[in-house]
């Protein structure tokens, strides 16, 4: 059994009378990429945005620890220091990306704490000191590195709004992985996807969760993409987690099926004494 | 191709059409102000009324024939592909324009003083353009780069030029040292200002830094004991060619360079002074902009939802580029201090700021040749066009428009990227964002 990288225990969140996520307890093992499933408006958005430190969580405890053992509570940390000190990254549902800058800028935009410390806080750059030509040059080595393990290596150069679709998506995840992060959070990366750049996409995410070693947490719709390459299944429905396990465990659960398929009531409650 | 070209045909019925609709709006509207001129006169000083129908005819008439001109133009599509009409040398040659057109007006710029070395008024009109060139460019940090809307910019050339006529009044320092002094405290409220302000986006933004620069300027007339109050003040020194003053005395400047004195010597040293001061304002900018600093900023005014997500400090990015443009805009204000030699709160109203914004907006945001001829055309036009009084408006509030319509993203609208790996591509403005936040 791996160590947790992140371990959420009994998160709340609620907005104003609305409680979008109840007490919600689960961990990610490192090196494994754990997938967060539910129906529409189940809150696994909300959970992101807590362990991305976008909301604050009303409750609970989010604890994430580096590979060298220094631990982090998310819940404390706000904004970017999430991003920067705890070095968890994201993508989003609605592609983020700086859509007038081309992909090369894109990407060393996503170093920026990596090359602002090289600039010496911009002092050693504006003399043009040679210390930051040296940082700019490995910087654009690795997004280079990353670009073409993606097949976007001959867009370099072109605004990353001009990108298609699926370009956008991959260079989303090439962004938050040049930030070298401990734990990679995905927000539905196979969401419009066509099924040839879905499969794409489960060979890039096994292959980074492989070479990297960054642990993965994504948020899927797509259950091809989400059951062949998970390792461990969340399933959450109206804020609550109804099920975890494998993939081969969760989709035999009859709670899973009776949430995302509906079914009478009498059933239901036959499934809740069963499970 | 061919099936997509539109058809063309004359379309002289609907352009009739037009031109009289528009000719009726016309009418509805000139009816009053042109139609019926009023006039006390007589010893009652009774208000009298004088039709004046053909003036009234002349504008109508005017509009139609204008109106059916445009509508033909248009309806008939013979400008939907203005390629058509522009051979391709010419375009080669506009394009060749626009590669060395910084350059051009650079040396241009350079030369000035030697060509209108007599000629009193366009040298004042020149350090006047520069300063707005000047102060384009640091607002452009703010609003061109960072997407941060600031509209009252010109707090902080008040506070550049009472920084140094204060401190060289009262403590009698040389310009040289007023002006770092000056733009650091010019920094230093940008950053006051910033902190509880950078929360805001948009248009709150807008309307708080708007406030700003009116609470600057009447705490600039109230405190009387301080700042002169209404009165400014006066007698702030004039700069000296390095401790050598410009005077006719015998250790002025024309005696020990063994010249005639002429009062233009400082003249055409205080242009090559803001000449100075803008191109150290252009050289930081652009070279921040190739730095992770100013590719933040950028980021900033594209995504910042995505900038917190990468670990980016978005109050410091936005405080650097909010104290860096007032930096410069203190540097711009001492210089204008040391000129006038007489400052008061009269010069910084909000029409200096709306001007300013219309400099870096009209230029293209972001684009630093843009702004220069954002800033030539209109404080440099608005002067050439003085002796029409009160038409210059007219045709300012008319050139404005027209660059809307066609140029909405300003003269230089795209993008030139500030790193790249086999190629340079300008990047088009329709993907990149503008001041929004």
């Amino acid at each position: 059994m791996k160590a947790p990288v992140l371990d959420v225990q009994h998160l709340t969140m609620r907005f104003g009378g609305l409680t979008a996520v109840s007490d919600l307890s689960f961990s990610a093992r490192r090196g494994e990429i754990t997938a967060i499933i539910g129906p529409n408006g189940a809150g696994k958005t909300t959970v992101f945005n807590c362990v991305t430190g976008f909301y604050q969580p009303t409750e609970g405890m989010i604890r994430l620890t580096h590979p060298d053992g220094k631990e982090f509570l998310l819940e404390r940390m706000f904004d970017f220091r999430i991003a920067h000190k705890g070095r968890v990254a994201r993508t989003f549902q609605n592609i983020r990306l700086f859509a007038g800058m081309t992909v090369l800028e894109n990407l060393l935009t996503a170093q920026h704490n990596t090359l602002m410390r090289a600039s010496g806080y911009t002092f050693f750059g504006i003399v043009g000191l040679p210390v930051y030509a040296r940082a700019e040059r490995a910087a654009i080595d690795k997004a280079r590195s990353w670009l073409d393990r993606v097949g976007l290596l001959a867009r370099a150069d072109d605004p990353a709004g001009d990108l298609p679709y699926g370009a956008q998506r991959r260079l989303e995840i090439v962004r938050a992985m040049c930030t070298d992060p401990v734990l990679l959070c995905l927000d539905e990366p196979a969401a419009g996807l066509n099924p040839r750049e879905a499969d794409d996409l489960n060979r890039l995410l096994i292959s980074i969760g492989r070479e990297t070693g960054t642990s993965i947490l994504l948020i899927e719709h797509h259950m091809h993409v989400v059951m062949e390459i998970s390792n461990h299944i969340v399933v959450l429905d109206y804020g609550q987690k109804i099920s975890e396990g494998t993939p081969q465990e969760i989709r035999n659960d009859p709670k899973v099926i009776a949430a995302y398929l509906g079914v009478e009531e009498e059933a239901m409650q036959a499934a809740g004494g069963a499970g | 191709m061919a099936a997509a070209m539109p058809e063309r045909k004359l379309d002289v019925a609907g352009a009739l059409k037009d031109a009289a609709l528009a000719a009726f709006v016309a009418f509805g509207l000139f009816s009053l102000v042109l139609g019926l001129r009023t006039e006390q006169s007589g010893l009652t000083s009774a208000l009298q009324l004088y039709p004046r129908p053909g003036l009234l005819f002349g504008a109508v008439a005017t509009v139609f024939a204008g109106r059916f001109l445009i509508a033909l133009l248009f309806r008939s599509n013979l400008l939907a592909d203005p390629a058509r009409f522009i051979p391709p040398q010419a375009s080669k040659g506009i394009a060749f324009i626009g590669r060395y057109a910084g350059i051009g007006l650079l040396v241009f710029a350079l030369i000035i003083p030697v060509i209108f070395f007599d000629n009193r008024y366009l040298l004042d009109l020149s350090i006047l353009v520069v300063t707005y060139i000047m102060l384009g460019w640091g607002l452009n940090i703010v609003v061109g780069l960072a997407g941060l809307l600031d509209l009252g910019y010109v707090a902080f050339y008040a506070v550049g030029a009472y920084s140094y006529a204060l401190l060289a009044q009262n403590f009698g320092f040389s310009f040289w040292i007023c002006l770092p002094l000056a733009g650091i405290l010019a920094a230093f409220w940008g950053v006051l200002l910033g902190f509880p302000v950078l929360r805001l986006r948009g248009d709150y933004l807008a309307i708080v830094t708007l406030a700003f620069g009116e609470i600057i300027r009447i705490v600039l007339i109230n405190w009387q004991s301080f700042t002169g109050g209404p009165n400014g003040i006066s007698g702030i020194p004039r700069p000296s060619f390095f401790g050598v003053p410009f005077n006719d005395g015998p250790d002025g400047f024309a005696a020990t360079f063994g010249l005639s004195f002429t009062p233009s010597h400082r003249v055409v040293f205080l242009f090559y002074l803001i000449l100075a001061l803008a191109l150290i304002t252009n050289y930081f900018t652009i070279r921040l902009r190739r730095l992770p600093i100013g590719r933040a900023w950028e980021a900033l005014r594209e995504d910042e939802i995505a900038c917190r997500s990468l670990g980016i400090n978005t109050t410091h990015t936005k405080l650097t580029a909010f104290a860096l443009g007032a930096m410069f805009a203190g540097f711009a204000g001492s210089f204008f201090a040391t000129r006038q030699g007489f400052i008061s709160p009269e010069s910084f109203v909000f029409h200096e700021s709306a001007m300013i914004l219309a400099i870096v907006v009209l230029g293209g945001m972001g684009s630093q040749l843009g702004i220069a001829v954002a800033a030539l055309v209109m404080v440099g036009g608005f002067e050439l066009f003085r002796e029409f009084a009160q038409y210059r408006m007219i045709v300012f509030g008319l050139a404005m428009i027209g660059i809307m319509i066609w140029r909405p993203r300003g003269l230089v609208s795209h993008r030139e990227p500030s790193v790249h790996l086999q190629e340079k591509k300008p990047i088009p403005a329709a993907v990149v964002e503008g001041a929004r936040q």
